[in-house]
Protein backbone atom coordinates (compact mmCIF):
# COMPACT_ATOMS: atom_id res chain seq x y z
CA UNK A 1 0.00 0.00 0.00
CA UNK A 2 1.48 3.60 -0.74
CA UNK A 3 1.30 5.82 2.31
CA UNK A 4 0.42 9.21 1.24
CA UNK A 5 1.70 12.46 2.78
CA UNK A 6 -1.12 12.85 5.18
CA UNK A 7 0.24 9.06 6.58
CA UNK A 8 3.16 10.25 7.02
CA UNK A 9 2.55 12.74 9.37
CA UNK A 10 0.60 10.73 11.20
CA UNK A 11 2.90 8.46 11.69
CA UNK A 12 5.42 10.83 12.52
CA UNK A 13 3.38 12.03 14.87
CA UNK A 14 2.92 8.77 16.96
CA UNK A 15 6.83 7.93 16.72
CA UNK A 16 7.24 11.60 18.11
CA UNK A 17 10.02 12.28 15.74
CA UNK A 18 9.56 16.03 14.31
CA UNK A 19 9.62 16.47 10.82
CA UNK A 20 9.91 19.16 8.23
CA UNK A 21 7.67 19.69 5.35
CA UNK A 22 10.28 19.33 2.90
CA UNK A 23 11.37 15.50 4.32
CA UNK A 24 7.46 14.25 4.28
CA UNK A 25 7.51 13.65 0.18
CA UNK A 26 10.86 12.06 0.15
CA UNK A 27 9.77 10.17 3.13
CA UNK A 28 6.60 9.03 1.51
CA UNK A 29 8.38 7.62 -1.43
CA UNK A 30 11.00 5.55 0.91
CA UNK A 31 7.83 4.00 2.93
CA UNK A 32 6.22 3.23 0.51
CA UNK A 33 9.00 1.41 -1.37
CA UNK A 34 9.43 -0.76 1.84
CA UNK A 35 5.69 -1.28 2.14
CA UNK A 36 5.76 -2.60 -1.16
CA UNK A 37 7.80 -4.88 -0.44
CA UNK A 38 6.01 -5.77 2.93
CA UNK A 39 2.69 -6.57 0.99
CA UNK A 40 3.79 -9.71 -0.75
CA UNK A 41 3.22 -11.05 2.64
CA UNK A 42 -0.44 -10.63 1.97
CA UNK A 43 -0.71 -13.23 -0.50
CA UNK A 44 0.79 -16.34 2.01
CA UNK A 45 -1.87 -18.56 2.98
CA UNK A 46 -1.66 -18.42 6.94
CA UNK A 47 -4.65 -20.34 7.84
CA UNK A 48 -4.83 -22.06 11.15
CA UNK A 49 -1.61 -21.20 11.56
CA UNK A 50 -0.21 -19.94 15.44
CA UNK A 51 1.48 -16.59 14.93
CA UNK A 52 4.39 -16.67 16.77
CA UNK A 53 5.38 -15.92 20.57
CA UNK A 54 8.44 -17.08 21.51
CA UNK A 55 11.11 -18.72 18.85
CA UNK A 56 12.33 -21.18 21.02
CA UNK A 57 10.13 -23.18 23.17
CA UNK A 58 10.13 -21.70 27.32
CA UNK A 59 8.21 -21.13 29.80
CA UNK A 60 8.48 -17.68 30.74
CA UNK A 61 10.93 -18.03 34.20
CA UNK A 62 9.53 -16.62 37.35
CA UNK A 63 11.57 -16.05 40.40
CA UNK A 64 10.31 -14.71 43.67
CA UNK A 65 8.80 -11.67 44.40
CA UNK A 66 11.29 -10.15 46.78
CA UNK A 67 13.20 -6.91 46.55
CA UNK A 68 17.24 -8.08 44.60
CA UNK A 69 18.86 -4.48 43.62
CA UNK A 70 18.08 -0.72 44.16
CA UNK A 71 19.41 2.53 46.30
CA UNK A 72 20.87 3.20 43.30
CA UNK A 73 19.40 6.73 42.58
CA UNK A 74 22.41 8.27 41.81
CA UNK A 75 23.03 5.07 38.91
CA UNK A 76 19.76 5.85 37.86
CA UNK A 77 20.19 9.96 37.74
CA UNK A 78 24.05 9.60 36.65
CA UNK A 79 23.29 10.48 32.75
CA UNK A 80 20.10 12.63 33.20
CA UNK A 81 20.11 15.16 30.80
CA UNK A 82 18.48 17.27 33.18
CA UNK A 83 17.78 16.18 37.60
CA UNK A 84 16.74 18.37 40.21
CA UNK A 85 16.45 16.84 43.78
CA UNK A 86 16.65 13.32 43.49
CA UNK A 87 14.44 13.51 39.96
CA UNK A 88 14.17 13.88 36.68
CA UNK A 89 13.64 17.73 35.05
CA UNK A 90 11.51 17.88 32.30
CA UNK A 91 9.25 20.59 30.88
CA UNK A 92 6.20 21.43 32.19
CA UNK A 93 3.71 18.54 31.18
CA UNK A 94 0.41 20.13 32.64
CA UNK A 95 -0.94 23.54 31.96
CA UNK B 1 57.78 -13.89 12.85
CA UNK B 2 54.13 -13.12 13.05
CA UNK B 3 53.64 -10.13 13.97
CA UNK B 4 52.15 -10.49 18.04
CA UNK B 5 48.87 -8.87 16.77
CA UNK B 6 48.50 -11.54 14.00
CA UNK B 7 48.04 -14.35 16.30
CA UNK B 8 44.66 -16.04 16.34
CA UNK B 9 43.45 -16.60 20.50
CA UNK B 10 43.94 -20.23 19.98
CA UNK B 11 48.02 -19.15 18.94
CA UNK B 12 48.02 -16.02 21.82
CA UNK B 13 46.50 -18.47 24.43
CA UNK B 14 48.68 -20.99 24.09
CA UNK B 15 51.62 -18.62 23.36
CA UNK B 16 50.97 -16.83 26.76
CA UNK B 17 50.20 -20.15 29.02
CA UNK B 18 53.69 -20.43 28.00
CA UNK B 19 55.15 -17.33 28.84
CA UNK B 20 56.65 -16.90 25.39
CA UNK B 21 55.64 -13.29 25.51
CA UNK B 22 53.15 -11.33 27.94
CA UNK B 23 49.98 -9.94 27.52
CA UNK B 24 50.89 -6.49 28.32
CA UNK B 25 53.42 -7.05 25.10
CA UNK B 26 49.91 -8.22 23.33
CA UNK B 27 47.99 -5.83 24.05
CA UNK B 28 50.79 -3.15 22.72
CA UNK B 29 51.06 -5.23 19.56
CA UNK B 30 47.31 -3.94 18.99
CA UNK B 31 47.12 -0.81 20.29
CA UNK B 32 49.73 0.41 18.13
CA UNK B 33 48.15 -1.16 15.12
CA UNK B 34 45.24 0.18 16.22
CA UNK B 35 46.29 3.85 16.51
CA UNK B 36 48.16 3.23 12.75
CA UNK B 37 44.91 2.20 11.62
CA UNK B 38 42.73 5.42 12.16
CA UNK B 39 42.08 5.58 8.49
CA UNK B 40 39.83 2.32 8.76
CA UNK B 41 37.45 3.86 11.66
CA UNK B 42 36.76 0.94 12.50
CA UNK B 43 37.84 1.39 16.25
CA UNK B 44 36.20 4.84 17.51
CA UNK B 45 37.19 4.65 21.17
CA UNK B 46 40.53 2.91 22.49
CA UNK B 47 41.14 3.67 26.54
CA UNK B 48 44.83 2.55 26.39
CA UNK B 49 45.20 2.94 30.02
CA UNK B 50 42.11 0.71 30.35
CA UNK B 51 43.79 -2.11 27.98
CA UNK B 52 47.40 -1.60 29.41
CA UNK B 53 45.62 -2.30 32.98
CA UNK B 54 43.59 -4.93 31.91
CA UNK B 55 46.68 -6.58 30.15
CA UNK B 56 48.42 -6.10 33.24
CA UNK B 57 45.99 -8.14 35.39
CA UNK B 58 45.64 -10.44 33.07
CA UNK B 59 49.69 -11.35 32.91
CA UNK B 60 49.38 -11.60 37.02
CA UNK B 61 46.65 -14.08 36.38
CA UNK B 62 48.65 -15.92 34.06
CA UNK B 63 51.28 -16.33 36.25
CA UNK B 64 49.86 -18.20 39.03
CA UNK B 65 48.61 -20.70 36.32
CA UNK B 66 45.43 -22.34 35.29
CA UNK B 67 44.54 -18.88 33.32
CA UNK B 68 41.14 -18.88 31.99
CA UNK B 69 41.22 -19.20 27.41
CA UNK B 70 40.53 -15.90 26.93
CA UNK B 71 43.31 -14.54 29.82
CA UNK B 72 44.74 -11.77 28.27
CA UNK B 73 43.58 -11.52 24.94
CA UNK B 74 42.91 -8.53 23.43
CA UNK B 75 39.07 -7.90 22.39
CA UNK B 76 37.12 -5.16 20.31
CA UNK B 77 33.84 -4.55 21.98
CA UNK B 78 31.15 -3.59 19.48
CA UNK B 79 29.32 -0.06 20.71
CA UNK B 80 26.06 -1.62 21.60
CA UNK B 81 27.75 -3.49 24.49
CA UNK B 82 27.44 -1.70 27.66
CA UNK B 83 31.05 -1.41 29.32
CA UNK B 84 30.70 0.36 33.09
CA UNK B 85 32.47 3.78 32.96
CA UNK B 86 33.07 3.35 29.27
CA UNK B 87 31.15 5.73 26.96
CA UNK B 88 28.59 3.54 25.04
CA UNK B 89 26.02 4.75 22.62
CA UNK B 90 25.43 2.30 19.37
CA UNK B 91 26.98 4.68 17.18
CA UNK B 92 23.96 7.33 17.77
CA UNK B 93 23.75 10.90 18.80
CA UNK B 94 21.21 10.06 20.96
CA UNK B 95 23.12 8.31 23.52
CA UNK B 96 25.75 11.28 23.33
CA UNK B 97 27.45 11.07 26.21
CA UNK B 98 25.98 7.84 27.85
CA UNK B 99 28.10 6.18 30.25
CA UNK B 100 26.53 3.07 31.36
CA UNK B 101 26.59 2.41 35.63
CA UNK B 102 26.21 -1.68 34.73
CA UNK B 103 28.18 -4.12 32.43
CA UNK B 104 26.46 -6.16 30.31
CA UNK B 105 26.45 -9.62 31.02
CA UNK B 106 28.32 -10.68 27.95
CA UNK B 107 31.43 -8.49 28.30
CA UNK B 108 31.68 -9.16 32.47
CA UNK B 109 31.67 -12.78 31.06
CA UNK B 110 34.61 -11.62 29.31
CA UNK B 111 36.39 -9.46 31.50
CA UNK B 112 36.01 -12.45 34.01
CA UNK B 113 38.01 -14.75 31.54
CA UNK B 114 40.84 -11.96 31.56
CA UNK B 115 40.47 -10.26 28.40
CA UNK B 116 41.35 -7.08 27.34
CA UNK B 117 39.26 -4.26 26.27
CA UNK B 118 40.63 -3.32 22.97
CA UNK B 119 38.50 -0.31 22.32
CA UNK B 120 34.86 0.72 20.86
CA UNK B 121 33.88 -1.01 17.12
CA UNK B 122 32.28 0.92 15.36
CA UNK B 123 28.42 0.08 13.53
CA UNK B 124 25.71 0.92 11.96
CA UNK B 125 23.29 3.59 14.27
CA UNK B 126 20.93 0.89 16.65
CA UNK B 127 22.84 -2.33 14.65
CA UNK B 128 20.09 -1.05 11.92
CA UNK B 129 22.44 -1.01 7.97
CA UNK B 130 24.50 -3.47 6.43
CA UNK B 131 27.32 -1.14 5.23
CA UNK B 132 28.43 0.54 8.50
CA UNK B 133 27.16 4.01 6.92
CA UNK B 134 24.20 4.85 9.04
CA UNK B 135 26.91 5.13 11.80
CA UNK B 136 27.17 8.85 13.83
CA UNK B 137 30.90 7.97 13.50
CA UNK B 138 30.77 7.93 10.15
CA UNK B 139 31.40 4.73 8.25
CA UNK B 140 34.18 1.99 9.06
CA UNK B 141 36.27 0.95 6.28
CA UNK B 142 37.29 -2.75 4.73
CA UNK B 143 40.72 -3.82 5.51
CA UNK B 144 39.85 -5.27 1.68
CA UNK B 145 40.19 -3.51 -1.52
CA UNK B 146 40.79 -3.82 -5.42
CA UNK B 147 40.92 -0.47 -6.36
CA UNK B 148 41.26 3.04 -5.09
CA UNK B 149 37.85 2.67 -3.51
CA UNK B 150 36.94 2.50 -0.31
CA UNK B 151 34.64 -0.55 0.17
CA UNK B 152 31.73 -1.15 3.04
CA UNK B 153 32.73 -4.03 6.03
CA UNK B 154 29.30 -4.32 5.71
CA UNK B 155 27.06 -4.28 8.80
CA UNK B 156 25.78 -3.41 11.34
CA UNK B 157 28.77 -5.04 13.21
CA UNK B 158 31.37 -3.41 10.16
CA UNK B 159 33.91 -1.84 12.82
CA UNK B 160 34.07 -5.64 14.36
CA UNK B 161 34.46 -7.14 11.09
CA UNK B 162 37.54 -4.79 10.27
CA UNK B 163 38.91 -4.87 13.23
CA UNK B 164 39.70 -8.26 13.16
CA UNK B 165 40.46 -8.58 9.68
CA UNK B 166 43.28 -5.59 10.33
CA UNK B 167 44.47 -7.54 13.42
CA UNK B 168 43.44 -4.24 15.72
CA UNK B 169 42.24 -6.90 17.73
CA UNK B 170 42.13 -10.86 17.84
CA UNK B 171 38.94 -10.82 17.83
CA UNK B 172 35.51 -8.91 18.27
CA UNK B 173 32.06 -9.12 19.96
CA UNK B 174 29.43 -8.53 17.54
CA UNK B 175 25.31 -8.57 17.64
CA UNK B 176 23.16 -9.80 14.70
CA UNK B 177 19.28 -9.29 14.40
CA UNK B 178 19.31 -9.98 10.38
CA UNK B 179 22.82 -10.61 9.28
CA UNK B 180 24.98 -8.48 11.11
CA UNK B 181 27.96 -10.59 12.40
CA UNK B 182 27.66 -13.07 9.16
CA UNK B 183 27.09 -10.26 6.35
CA UNK B 184 29.99 -8.46 7.57
CA UNK B 185 32.40 -11.52 8.72
CA UNK B 186 31.62 -12.44 4.88
CA UNK B 187 32.63 -9.26 3.74
CA UNK B 188 36.04 -9.07 5.47
CA UNK B 189 37.28 -12.73 5.33
CA UNK B 190 36.24 -13.38 8.51
CA UNK B 191 34.39 -16.06 10.58
CA UNK B 192 31.09 -14.91 12.30
CA UNK B 193 28.99 -17.01 14.78
CA UNK B 194 25.29 -16.15 15.99
CA UNK B 195 24.09 -18.87 18.07
CA UNK B 196 20.82 -20.40 18.99
CA UNK B 197 18.24 -17.53 20.07
CA UNK B 198 19.10 -17.32 23.81
CA UNK B 199 22.26 -18.83 23.90
CA UNK B 200 23.62 -15.22 24.77
CA UNK B 201 22.17 -13.27 27.44
CA UNK B 202 20.52 -9.75 25.89
CA UNK B 203 21.21 -8.20 29.07
CA UNK B 204 22.89 -4.71 28.83
CA UNK B 205 23.25 -4.83 25.17
CA UNK B 206 21.53 -1.98 23.54
CA UNK B 207 17.83 -3.75 22.08
CA UNK B 208 17.37 -3.59 18.17
CA UNK B 209 14.31 -6.13 17.68
CA UNK B 210 14.52 -8.56 21.22
CA UNK B 211 12.88 -11.53 19.68
CA UNK B 212 15.98 -11.40 16.70
CA UNK B 213 18.93 -9.47 18.37
CA UNK B 214 21.76 -12.19 19.73
CA UNK B 215 25.03 -11.75 20.31
CA UNK B 216 28.02 -13.33 19.09
CA UNK B 217 31.72 -12.68 18.01
CA UNK B 218 33.88 -12.43 14.63
CA UNK B 219 37.02 -13.99 14.82
CA UNK B 220 39.82 -15.10 12.51
CA UNK B 221 39.43 -19.04 12.28
CA UNK B 222 36.77 -21.44 13.51
CA UNK B 223 38.47 -22.70 16.56
CA UNK B 224 38.96 -19.09 17.94
CA UNK B 225 34.99 -18.25 17.19
CA UNK B 226 34.59 -21.55 19.17
CA UNK B 227 36.71 -20.33 22.18
CA UNK B 228 35.57 -17.00 22.21
CA UNK B 229 31.45 -17.77 21.98
CA UNK B 230 31.65 -20.22 24.38
CA UNK B 231 33.11 -17.63 26.83
CA UNK B 232 30.04 -15.32 26.10
CA UNK B 233 27.20 -17.92 26.05
CA UNK B 234 25.19 -18.98 29.71
CA UNK B 235 22.50 -18.81 31.41
CA UNK B 236 21.57 -15.09 32.92
CA UNK B 237 18.31 -14.54 35.26
CA UNK B 238 18.73 -10.97 34.01
CA UNK B 239 16.81 -11.83 30.43
CA UNK B 240 14.17 -13.31 30.53
CA UNK B 241 15.06 -15.12 27.40
CA UNK B 242 17.85 -16.44 28.29
CA UNK B 243 18.39 -20.32 27.97
CA UNK B 244 18.82 -22.42 31.20
CA UNK B 245 20.43 -25.22 28.86
CA UNK B 246 24.67 -25.71 29.88
CA UNK B 247 26.98 -24.46 27.89
CA UNK B 248 28.91 -28.08 26.47
CA UNK B 249 32.55 -27.10 25.13
CA UNK B 250 32.28 -26.00 21.97
CA UNK B 251 36.10 -27.38 20.84
CA UNK B 252 34.91 -30.54 21.63
CA UNK B 253 34.27 -31.94 17.78
CA UNK B 254 37.01 -29.53 16.03
CA UNK B 255 38.64 -31.81 13.63
CA UNK B 256 36.18 -34.94 14.10
CA UNK B 257 35.17 -37.10 11.21
CA UNK B 258 32.19 -35.44 8.89
CA UNK B 259 31.29 -39.27 7.71
CA UNK B 260 27.32 -39.62 8.21
CA UNK B 261 26.60 -36.27 8.36
CA UNK B 262 24.31 -34.68 6.20
CA UNK B 263 24.35 -31.59 4.76
CA UNK B 264 20.98 -30.14 3.30
CA UNK B 265 21.32 -27.30 0.07
CA UNK B 266 17.98 -25.37 0.05
CA UNK B 267 16.96 -25.02 -3.74
CA UNK B 268 15.05 -21.65 -2.51
CA UNK B 269 18.50 -20.00 -1.94
CA UNK B 270 19.17 -19.69 -5.81
CA UNK B 271 17.68 -16.47 -6.11
CA UNK B 272 17.22 -14.62 -9.66
CA UNK B 273 20.29 -12.51 -10.25
CA UNK B 274 22.43 -13.64 -8.15
CA UNK B 275 26.22 -13.92 -10.11
CA UNK B 276 27.42 -17.07 -11.59
CA UNK B 277 30.56 -16.61 -8.89
CA UNK B 278 28.59 -17.23 -5.52
CA UNK B 279 26.43 -20.10 -7.07
CA UNK B 280 30.07 -22.00 -7.77
CA UNK B 281 31.56 -20.90 -4.50
CA UNK B 282 28.34 -22.50 -3.27
CA UNK B 283 28.60 -25.78 -5.45
CA UNK B 284 32.62 -25.84 -4.74
CA UNK B 285 31.86 -25.61 -0.91
CA UNK B 286 29.07 -28.60 -1.30
CA UNK B 287 31.73 -30.68 -3.21
CA UNK B 288 34.60 -30.17 -0.53
CA UNK B 289 31.99 -31.58 2.59
CA UNK B 290 31.15 -34.60 -0.20
CA UNK B 291 34.95 -34.98 -0.24
CA UNK B 292 34.99 -34.99 3.87
CA UNK B 293 32.80 -38.25 3.75
CA UNK B 294 29.63 -36.03 4.24
CA UNK B 295 26.28 -36.72 2.21
CA UNK B 296 25.06 -33.74 0.33
CA UNK B 297 20.74 -33.67 -0.15
CA UNK B 298 18.53 -31.24 -1.75
CA UNK B 299 16.19 -29.40 0.41
CA UNK B 300 13.43 -26.97 0.04
CA UNK B 301 12.79 -24.09 2.45
CA UNK B 302 10.07 -23.23 0.77
CA UNK B 303 9.08 -19.75 2.80
CA UNK B 304 11.82 -18.66 2.23
CA UNK B 305 10.79 -16.04 -0.40
CA UNK B 306 8.77 -14.47 2.28
CA UNK B 307 11.20 -13.96 5.13
CA UNK B 308 12.56 -10.79 4.36
CA UNK B 309 9.21 -9.14 3.90
CA UNK B 310 8.11 -10.70 7.23
CA UNK B 311 11.13 -9.53 8.89
CA UNK B 312 10.89 -5.80 7.95
CA UNK B 313 7.52 -5.89 9.75
CA UNK B 314 8.90 -7.75 12.57
CA UNK B 315 12.18 -5.67 13.38
CA UNK B 316 10.50 -2.37 12.70
CA UNK B 317 8.23 -3.17 14.80
CA UNK B 318 9.82 -4.47 17.90
CA UNK B 319 12.35 -1.43 17.35
CA UNK B 320 9.57 1.41 17.26
CA UNK B 321 8.29 -0.10 20.53
CA UNK B 322 12.21 -0.37 22.30
CA UNK B 323 13.91 2.97 20.76
CA UNK B 324 10.59 4.82 22.15
CA UNK B 325 12.99 4.76 25.48
CA UNK B 326 15.04 7.60 23.97
CA UNK B 327 12.55 10.55 24.89
CA UNK B 328 15.79 12.81 26.11
CA UNK B 329 14.44 12.10 29.89
CA UNK B 330 16.67 9.34 31.05
CA UNK B 331 19.60 9.39 29.44
CA UNK B 332 21.57 10.66 25.66
CA UNK B 333 21.28 14.23 24.63
CA UNK B 334 17.67 16.33 24.98
CA UNK B 335 17.63 18.71 21.86
CA UNK B 336 17.20 22.74 22.58
CA UNK B 337 13.90 23.32 23.33
CA UNK B 338 12.17 26.61 22.56
CA UNK B 339 10.20 29.17 24.58
CA UNK B 340 6.92 27.59 25.63
CA UNK B 341 7.93 24.05 24.57
CA UNK B 342 6.37 21.69 26.24
CA UNK B 343 6.83 17.94 26.96
CA UNK B 344 5.86 16.65 23.50
CA UNK B 345 7.87 19.25 21.72
CA UNK B 346 11.25 17.80 23.75
CA UNK B 347 10.05 14.64 22.98
CA UNK B 348 9.77 14.81 19.05
CA UNK B 349 12.61 17.69 18.90
CA UNK B 350 14.77 15.45 20.52
CA UNK B 351 14.43 12.14 18.68
CA UNK B 352 14.39 13.94 15.16
CA UNK B 353 18.05 15.92 16.43
CA UNK B 354 18.67 12.38 17.78
CA UNK B 355 18.03 9.55 15.01
CA UNK B 356 19.62 9.21 11.72
CA UNK B 357 17.73 8.64 8.41
CA UNK B 358 17.09 5.10 8.49
CA UNK B 359 16.85 4.97 12.01
CA UNK B 360 13.85 7.06 11.95
CA UNK B 361 12.69 5.09 8.74
CA UNK B 362 12.84 1.85 10.73
CA UNK B 363 10.67 3.76 13.58
CA UNK B 364 8.14 5.10 11.33
CA UNK B 365 7.47 1.69 9.45
CA UNK B 366 7.24 -0.12 13.42
CA UNK B 367 5.04 2.49 13.93
CA UNK B 368 2.47 2.27 10.88
CA UNK B 369 2.45 -1.61 11.19
CA UNK B 370 1.51 -1.83 14.64
CA UNK B 371 -1.10 1.40 14.28
CA UNK B 372 -5.02 0.63 14.91
CA UNK B 373 -6.20 -0.62 11.83
CA UNK B 374 -2.96 -2.61 10.39
CA UNK B 375 -1.84 -4.73 13.02
CA UNK B 376 -3.20 -7.49 11.85
CA UNK B 377 -2.64 -7.32 8.15
CA UNK B 378 0.68 -6.88 8.97
CA UNK B 379 2.44 -7.86 12.17
CA UNK B 380 -0.23 -10.95 13.12
CA UNK B 381 0.27 -11.85 9.57
CA UNK B 382 4.19 -11.44 9.65
CA UNK B 383 4.36 -13.47 13.13
CA UNK B 384 2.53 -16.26 11.73
CA UNK B 385 4.73 -16.48 9.06
CA UNK B 386 7.16 -16.50 11.32
CA UNK B 387 5.66 -19.99 12.81
CA UNK B 388 5.88 -21.24 9.20
CA UNK B 389 9.76 -19.71 8.49
CA UNK B 390 10.50 -21.92 11.49
CA UNK B 391 8.17 -24.84 10.42
CA UNK B 392 10.24 -25.25 7.49
CA UNK B 393 13.57 -25.88 9.11
CA UNK B 394 12.10 -28.54 11.60
CA UNK B 395 10.69 -30.33 9.25
CA UNK B 396 14.44 -30.37 7.43
CA UNK B 397 16.02 -31.50 10.12
CA UNK B 398 12.92 -33.97 11.38
CA UNK B 399 14.50 -35.93 8.00
CA UNK B 400 17.71 -36.10 9.90
CA UNK B 401 19.90 -32.92 7.92
CA UNK B 402 22.31 -31.78 10.07
CA UNK B 403 23.40 -28.68 8.90
CA UNK B 404 22.51 -26.18 5.20
CA UNK B 405 24.76 -24.93 3.26
CA UNK B 406 24.32 -21.43 1.60
CA UNK B 407 25.73 -18.42 0.61
CA UNK B 408 26.21 -15.52 3.04
CA UNK B 409 25.71 -12.50 0.97
CA UNK B 410 24.40 -12.12 -2.83
CA UNK B 411 27.51 -10.17 -3.62
CA UNK B 412 31.20 -9.06 -2.26
CA UNK B 413 31.86 -5.68 -0.52
CA UNK B 414 30.68 -2.94 -2.18
CA UNK B 415 32.13 0.33 -2.05
CA UNK B 416 31.21 3.27 -0.11
CA UNK B 417 28.17 5.19 -1.08
CA UNK B 418 27.45 2.41 -3.84
CA UNK B 419 23.78 2.62 -2.32
CA UNK B 420 23.51 6.19 -1.23
CA UNK B 421 20.64 6.85 -3.34
CA UNK B 422 18.92 3.20 -4.18
CA UNK B 423 15.90 2.48 -2.50
CA UNK B 424 16.07 1.32 1.08
CA UNK B 425 14.90 -2.13 -0.41
CA UNK B 426 18.04 -2.60 -2.33
CA UNK B 427 19.82 -2.42 0.99
CA UNK B 428 17.94 -4.68 2.81
CA UNK B 429 18.56 -7.93 -0.12
CA UNK B 430 22.05 -8.21 1.39
CA UNK B 431 20.29 -9.79 4.38
CA UNK B 432 18.26 -11.87 2.04
CA UNK B 433 19.75 -15.46 3.18
CA UNK B 434 20.71 -14.80 6.63
CA UNK B 435 17.16 -12.91 7.71
CA UNK B 436 16.06 -16.55 8.03
CA UNK B 437 17.83 -17.86 10.76
CA UNK B 438 17.02 -15.22 12.91
CA UNK B 439 13.44 -15.39 12.22
CA UNK B 440 14.11 -19.03 13.39
CA UNK B 441 16.44 -18.68 15.99
CA UNK B 442 18.91 -20.70 14.97
CA UNK B 443 22.52 -20.92 14.89
CA UNK B 444 24.60 -19.75 12.00
CA UNK B 445 28.18 -19.06 10.96
CA UNK B 446 30.03 -17.30 7.95
CA UNK B 447 33.22 -18.76 7.26
CA UNK B 448 35.71 -17.42 4.11
CA UNK B 449 35.26 -19.31 0.98
CA UNK B 450 37.56 -17.77 -1.07
CA UNK B 451 38.04 -14.54 -3.08
CA UNK B 452 35.67 -13.00 -6.01
CA UNK B 453 36.84 -12.45 -9.14
CA UNK B 454 38.10 -8.86 -8.68
CA UNK B 455 39.36 -10.16 -5.21
CA UNK B 456 37.19 -9.63 -2.40
CA UNK B 457 36.36 -12.17 -0.07
CA UNK B 458 33.24 -14.20 -0.04
CA UNK B 459 31.56 -16.32 2.40
CA UNK B 460 29.38 -19.52 3.13
CA UNK B 461 27.22 -19.96 5.32
CA UNK B 462 26.34 -22.99 7.68
CA UNK B 463 22.58 -23.39 9.52
CA UNK B 464 22.81 -25.42 12.63
CA UNK B 465 20.51 -27.43 14.67
CA UNK B 466 19.23 -24.92 17.30
CA UNK B 467 21.59 -25.21 20.11
CA UNK B 468 23.76 -27.43 18.56
CA UNK B 469 26.55 -24.77 17.97
CA UNK B 470 29.01 -27.88 18.71
CA UNK B 471 28.13 -29.96 15.84
CA UNK B 472 27.99 -26.75 13.28
CA UNK B 473 31.14 -25.58 14.82
CA UNK B 474 32.58 -29.24 13.64
CA UNK B 475 31.20 -28.72 10.64
CA UNK B 476 32.73 -25.61 9.46
CA UNK B 477 35.77 -26.66 10.63
CA UNK B 478 35.68 -29.27 8.26
CA UNK B 479 34.83 -26.88 5.65
CA UNK B 480 37.47 -24.16 6.50
CA UNK B 481 40.33 -27.11 6.59
CA UNK B 482 39.37 -27.94 2.80
CA UNK B 483 38.93 -24.00 1.63
CA UNK B 484 42.41 -22.96 3.18
CA UNK B 485 41.48 -19.40 3.27
CA UNK B 486 45.02 -17.90 3.55
CA UNK B 487 45.27 -14.64 1.24
CA UNK B 488 46.58 -12.18 2.73
CA UNK B 489 45.36 -8.42 2.98
CA UNK B 490 47.44 -5.54 0.85
CA UNK B 491 48.14 -3.44 4.61
CA UNK B 492 47.31 -0.25 2.68
CA UNK B 493 46.16 1.82 5.44
CA UNK B 494 49.60 2.02 7.46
Amino acid sequence: MAIDENTVKRVANLARISIEDTDVAPLARELSGVLGMIDQLAEVDVEGVEPMTSVTPMNSPLRKDVINDGEKQDDVLSNAPLSREGFFAVPKVVE
Amino acid sequence: MTKLNELTITAARDALRAKDFTAVELSDACIKATNDAKALNAIVRLDEDRARLDAKNADALLAKGDAPNLCGIPLAIKDIYCVKGQQTQAASHILDGFIPPYESTVTSKLWEQGAVMMGTANMDEFAMGSSNETSCYGAAINPWKNDDRDLTPGGSSGGSAAAVAAHLALGATATDTGGSIRQPAAFTGTVGIKPTYGRCSRYGIIAFASSLDQAGPINKSVQDAAIMLEAMCGHDAKDSTSSPRAVPNFEADLGASLKGKKIGIPREYRVDGMPAEIDAIWEKGADMLRDLGAEIVDISLPMTKHALAAYYVIAPAEASSNLARYDGVRFGKRAELGAGDGINEMYSKTRAAGFGAEVKRRIMIGTYVLSAGFYDAYYTRAQKIRTQIKADFENVYAQGVDAILTPTTPSPAFGIGDMKDADPVMMYLNDVFTVTVNMAGLPGISIPAGLSSNGLPLGLQLIGQPFEETSLLSIAHGLESQIQFNSKLNQWWT
